[in-house]
């Protein structure tokens, strides 16, 4: 079992590398180079030779990339081109800001879509189920945008004008000093993921309802909820584990235009600036630092499914 | 399935197993869907072609000044009618969405397909490439490309459906593994039919539920990720109407003028909402079909 984990963990960092190179050569792709960038299009030649000497940028690409990637392991993702300091500091409020936003959400979406996701599967073809499949349909539908701005004219404009609308913490102060500004945001990504979380879980829930052990334990006389607790519940995880560790990745991406919408300063925020103001470090170390996310989810969920599934224990799974 | 159908109604089924598209637009969730989506892309196609005769104005005029009671629904930030420019935004959306699909779903189908039915090692190095696509965010792939190559049309469309095809490409592939086992398949090969030829005429129609439940739903993300962009200032640029950038431009102003936001959310919400409630009867219709279709 744990070689199984420890080849999932060496594809994990092959994937993450094959990443590092695409983002690179992105960069390479960009009409003229960084030295350029940070010196705008008045700069002379001389200072242009001067500065792509220090940034090694006469290296070969592989040089560079190899530098780069040195860099980011050590901690130093390289000079932004648009405040011209260095992007690690630019980031790591931002980042901390972001994780927060991410943490309340999944907090409050995973037991949340667990719940009324089982709720669903037992009210099977009755009118809860209903609701429930209705309105998941509909929120699973709606870009992040859509969600955010309904909310904002819901509570913060129209109807029941009680929440701010946008985040604003006096500059050195942490965002988390004021909860009622998080809230707006925090709804809008628990809305987004919410719904496919439920969905799964009613799902896998249905099935295993009607699963033959389900049913011998019934017949056994095995008080309900024992048998949705013991015998249906435990089963019905793991599958929902890969679901929710999707969504989590793709909050990551969504958490850019909530943050947007919301003047929310965290990392989704900087990372739409930095593609703005064309800042071209800043995009590659927030690129990377979201697939490192990713990467790392998706490899809990995988441990998740493994741990809790037999049948994945041994051998040649996957 | 809640409802036991009649001795009468199972034969005449068992006779003439109705097609995808006929068991899709038997069930009430996709009616009303296509009536949403519908209504939603009717606007888009006819708006253009209204203006200036309905409203007096281009979608990029000038009517007057910024946040005024003009015309029917006031003008936007700039002094633009708010209702010309709702008029005119919605075509490119749907443009830009329907090709991005079309490129995702020609890219993915033809990578897919060619995984399943070389395995091996092509397979292999194709699905470990998916996983490396797969690995960002498609809004951050997207934004990584706006950067080095500005937000141009084409790009968008490009990168959009160069996110969806590794995901269309896992589905097909899963799809063609299932069928190209059949014994229809071998016949095929042992009359030396080319590959290609195999692939199109007797792999490709019996995916094609799978293929259809994909297509709605990537045609739903499409229409999200266009918009999304646009709403973030870096996907179409001003001064193009359009719903997404309209959000953007008149946000701020909420309050004044809620219809400059409220109308394209709006509109961008009825039309995913329809092609959601499409694609998931589309996905009952093939799932029901998974007994017969071995014709």
């Amino acid at each position: 079992m744990t070689s199984i984990i420890l080849r999932r963990l060496a594809t994990s960092v092959l994937i993450l590398l094959a990443v590092s190179v695409l983002v690179f050569v992105a960069t390479l792709l960009l009409p003229g180079d960084p030295a350029q960038a940070i010196l705008g299009q008045q700069a002379t030649p001389e200072r242009l030779a001067a500065l792509r000497e220090q940034m090694n940028l006469n290296d070969p690409a592989w040089q560079r990339y190899l530098s780069w990637l040195g860099g980011l392991l050590t901690g130093d993702f390289g000079v932004s081109a648009a405040s011209g300091g260095p992007v690690a500091d630019l980031l790591g409020e931002r980042i901390a800001a972001s994780l927060v936003l991410l943490t309340a959400a999944s907090i409050i979406s995973i037991p949340a879509g667990l719940l009324v996701g089982t709720y669903s599967a037992l009210r099977h073809g009755h009118t809860g189920d209903h609701v429930v499949t209705g309105t998941s349909l509909v929120l699973a539908a709606l870009p992040e945008f859509v969600i955010g701005i309904a909310l904002v004219t819901l509570f913060s404009t129209t109807v029941f004008p009680i929440l701010p609308s946008v985040t604003m913490a006096p500059p050195g102060e942490a965002v988390w000093n004021y909860p009622l500004q998080l809230v707006l945001p925090v709804m809008t990504l628990v809305l987004m993921v919410t719904p496919y979380i439920a969905r799964m879980m009613r799902a896998t829930m249905l099935e295993v309802l009607d699963s033959g052990y389900v049913e011998m334990a019934r017949l056994k006389g095995v008080p309900e909820r024992q048998v949705i607790l013991r015998h249906a519940l435990p089963h019905a995880l793991s599958p929902v584990a890969q679901v929710v560790a999707i969504q989590l990745a793709w909050m990551a991406g969504g958490v850019v235009v909530v943050e947007f919408l919301f003047r929310y300063p965290g990392i989704g925020q900087a990372l739409v600036d930095a593609v703005a103001n064309r800042d071209v470090q800043v995009v590659q170390a927030l690129s990377i630092l979201v697939a490192a996310v990713y990467i790392v989810v998706n490899l809990l969920a995988d441990a998740v499914g493994i741990l809790t599934n037999p049948k994945l224990r041994t051998g040649g799974a996957r | 399935m809640s409802v036991i159908d009649s001795p009468q109604i199972i034969a005449r089924e068992v006779e003439t197993p109705p097609g995808l598209f006929r068991r899709l637009i038997r069930q009430r969730q996709a009616k009303v869907g296509i009536g949403l989506a519908a209504a939603v892309v009717l606007l888009a196609l006819l708006g253009p072609l209204l203006l200036p005769w309905a409203t007096g104005y281009t979608s990029t005029e000038f009517a007057g000044r910024p946040f005024q009671p003009d015309g029917m629904l006031g003008t936007d930030n700039l002094g633009r009618d708010v209702l010309s420019r709702f008029l005119g935004g919605g075509l490119r959306l749907l443009m830009y969405a329907a090709l991005a699909t079309l490129l995702g779903m020609a890219l993915g189908v033809l990578v897919g397909m060619t995984a399943a039915y070389r395995g091996g090692r092509v397979d292999g190095i194709i699905m470990r490439s998916n996983d490396v696509l797969l690995a960002l965010p498609q809004l951050v792939f997207a934004l990584l490309a706006i950067t080095v190559l500005g937000p141009q049309g084409w790009v968008l469309v490009t990168v959009i459906g160069i996110t969806h095809a590794p995901r269309i490409a896992r589905v097909t592939r899963s799809a063609t593994v299932n069928v190209i086992t059949e014994d229809f398949i071998r016949a095929a090969e042992m009359y030396a039919v080319p590959k290609w030829k195999i692939l199109v005429q007797d792999v490709l129609p019996n995916i094609t539920g799978p293929l259809m439940v994909e297509l709605g739903l990537r045609m739903t993300y499409s229409i999200g990720a266009v918009a999304s962009l646009s709403f973030l200032g870096l996907g179409m640029q001003p001064p193009t109407a359009d719903w997404g950038l309209m959000i953007n431009e008149n946000r701020i102003a909420l309050v004044v003028q809620p219809w400059g936001v409220l109308l394209p959310v709006l509109a961008i919400a009825v039309l995913t909402v329809g092609t959601n409630l499409i694609t998931d009867s589309l996905a009952r219709a093939a799932a029901n079909s998974n007994t017969g279709a071995s014709k």
